[in-house]
């Protein structure tokens, strides 16, 4: 059994590679760089086409990559399959039991319009010898990967009890060229890296994006002007504004939780970096710290109540946590020379950072109840942690060689991916929440 | 021209000397190593006990030595922001240039090595900025000449992640508007 699990694992690695050439023509491929030590095997047979012509889009092929690529399955190949079901009652458990698969999920696209179409899932387990998840959705050519996603991300919880995040985005920045042809980007692309499109570019620095929690705006930094301001950008239309444009540093946006208000930093002339409360609204500006040092890279607690902050106020950067009130702040890390850029987790009880670890900077995650620090990944130069809106993983910039690269890890350190580019450096991801329905 | 250069390490030690008493600097490591290459370059050339130089020669030269004016970079420490002593004179040399022609506008871009994170980075940039600003203003320059900005680790003049690139990263650029 065990022999055979390692078989699978690889060849869930083999499916992995091989999806990565189809998508070639992707700014972002996946690979799994480091696997849990628990891999269910499982089954996404092909799923029938009810139509003309060909099926428009390989829903199954999605689906299956969403799975393998949580680093928690192992899809069979396709040849191995000795039955390609896309109807319940077709499913034979026996020919499932001896492959080892101990869940198969089948299905079916069905044409119901010219531009309306029906997809219907089911998925079996095998052990069981039961239906555990029934679904039926309708879509259109334009929004067809995206339930293929939204599928992938049902299919995900049912097995594991945890909320899939496939069908969320992620943004990134992009730096391409070098001296006058240095061209700096801001991304928006599927979590898997498909899909991508760019929503802003520049010829000076972009930096610091954050997703308002609709998932429909983005606030970042941009030195298109020669100093830094503050946008904020809907994404659907591509319009924006500048909010923040005050002489020295405008940094460090971060939305609350209500997407009312910014956190954002503000540096004055004479150049002492604090952190604001910017209302979008009624344009009311709110300071909340007020230390001689530099106190930046805000962080909303999911309640809306504390900003976690970068300060080093102390000496060296440290973490610190402040009531939107105002008031004392409060050191939060105390372990290690170097603590910056929190970020919260969706639950509120976890902060991941950028730590120093002898020397090495890595994304690590702090419980705020027992106060433990556990690193979770292992290069030199790791930063701008960001976490998925399960809670369950993190997104950060990595160094791959020379190239600035994405990587995705699991909070408890076991699954690491990385998101291979293209292009130039890519950096600063940011996850945004769940979509909306 | 060794004894030009001469001239003006010591007329910045004077320039130096001069603002020490009346202000104190906001940061001690800036007060103890500036003043200290000041009144070493001094008595060195005490020491060759050259009375044929005038004092107008020297206000002269101080306004136009090439070498410390041509100088439009500072480099710091990892994580620091304090001037090392070996730009004491580069400063002078720009503090006096600023101070001669009030309509002279600087800016000083500040940038940071690619270590960390990104915001805490353009407040490390921003801080060693403000470093030369203080400075300069301290040496005679109108605060209206000189702005700043921090472009953190964004902007790297060399493209590596070595100790020799990270230290080219580590900077200051001054640069003249007019």
């Amino acid at each position: 059994m065990r022999i055979k699990l390692q078989f699978q694992t690889l060849a869930a690695i083999l499916i992995a590679s091989l999806l990565t050439v189809s998508t070639a023509r992707a700014e972002l491929d996946i690979v799994i760089t480091q696997g849990t030590a628990r891999v269910a095997p499982i089954a996404v047979v092909p799923f029938g086409w009810t139509g003309n012509a060909v099926a428009p889009m390989d829903i199954s092929g999605v689906i299956n990559a969403d799975l393998a690529r949580s680093g928690r399955f192992g899809p069979i190949p396709e040849a191995d399959m000795l039955q390609k079901p896309s109807a319940g009652g077709d499913v034979d458990f026996d020919d499932w039991s001896i492959l080892g698969v101990e869940v198969v999920i089948i299905g079916r696209l069905s044409q119901t319009a010219e531009n309306g179409f029906s997809l219907q899932f089911q998925v079996f387990d095998v052990f069981r010898r039961t239906q555990i998840l029934g679904y039926r959705m309708t879509t259109t050519r334009g929004s067809m990967r995206e339930a293929a996603h939204r599928a992938a991300d049902m299919i995900f919880e049912k097995l594991t009890g945890i909320p899939g995040v496939f069908a969320t985005k992620i943004a990134y920045i992009t730096a391409t060229g070098k001296g006058s042809a240095r061209q700096y980007s801001l991304i928006v692309s599927d979590a898997d890296g498909e899909n991508e499109r760019t929503v802003m570019e520049s010829r000076e620095p972009i930096m610091s994006p954050s997703w308002s929690p609709d998932s429909r705006k983005l606030a970042y930094v941009s030195f298109e002007g020669g100093q830094s301001a503050i946008f904020v950008q809907t994404l659907r239309t591509g319009n924006r504004i500048k909010v923040s444009g005050l002489p020295g540093i405008n940094g460090a946006p971060s939305f609350s939780p209500d997407g009312d208000k910014l956190a954002l930093t503000l540096g004055g002339a004479d150049g002492n970096p604090d952190i604001h409360v910017l209302d979008l609204r009624s344009r009311e500006l709110v300071r909340l710290t007020t230390s001689r040092a530099i106190d930046t890279e805000g962080s909303w607690s999911p309640d809306g109540k504390e900003i976690y902050f970068t300060s080093d106020r102390s000496g060296g950067p440290q973490v610190y946590k402040v009531s939107v009130n105002g008031g004392k702040a409060a050191r939060v890390t105390f372990e290690g020379s170097y603590n910056a850029r929190p970020r919260l987790s969706p639950d509120g009880k976890k902060v991941a950072m950028v730590h120093n670890d002898r020397g090495n900077y890595r994304i690590a995650v702090m419980d705020l109840d027992t106060r433990n620090l556990l690193v979770l990944t292992n290069g030199a130069l790791d930063e701008s942690p960001s976490f998925a809106a399960n809670g369950d993983t993190l997104i950060y910039a990595t160094k791959r060689g020379a190239s600035g690269v994405l990587a995705t890890v699991s909070v408890d350190g076991q699954i690491h991916q990385r998101l291979a580019s293209g292009a130039g450096e890519v950096r600063e991801p940011v996850w945004s929440s769940f979509p909306l329905n | 021209m060794k004894l030009n250069r001469l001239l003006v390490v010591l007329m910045a030690g004077i320039l130096l000397a001069a603002c020490q008493p009346k202000n104190t600097l906001p940061n001690p490591d800036v007060n103890d190593t500036v003043p200290g290459s000041g009144s070493e370059s001094g008595s060195s050339s005490g020491m060759d006990g050259s009375g044929s130089f005038s004092g107008s020669e020297i206000a002269d030269d101080s306004f136009g030595d090439q070498a410390a004016l041509d100088s439009m970079i500072i480099y710091f420490d990892f994580d620091k922001a304090d001037l090392r002593a070996e730009y004491g004179e580069i400063i002078a040399a720009h503090a006096a240039r600023l101070a001669n022609d009030p309509t002279l506008r600087m800016r000083l871009e500040g940038h940071a090595d690619e270590r960390g994170s990104r915001e805490y980075n353009i407040g490390l940039g921003e801080r060693r900025s403000q470093a030369i600003r203080r400075i300069l203003l301290l040496q005679g320059a109108a605060a209206d000449q000189i702005s700043t900005v921090s472009f953190g680790e964004e902007r790297p003049a060399a493209f590596g992640s070595d100790e020799e690139s990270m230290k080219l990263n580590r900077r200051v650029e001054i640069k003249y508007l007019n």
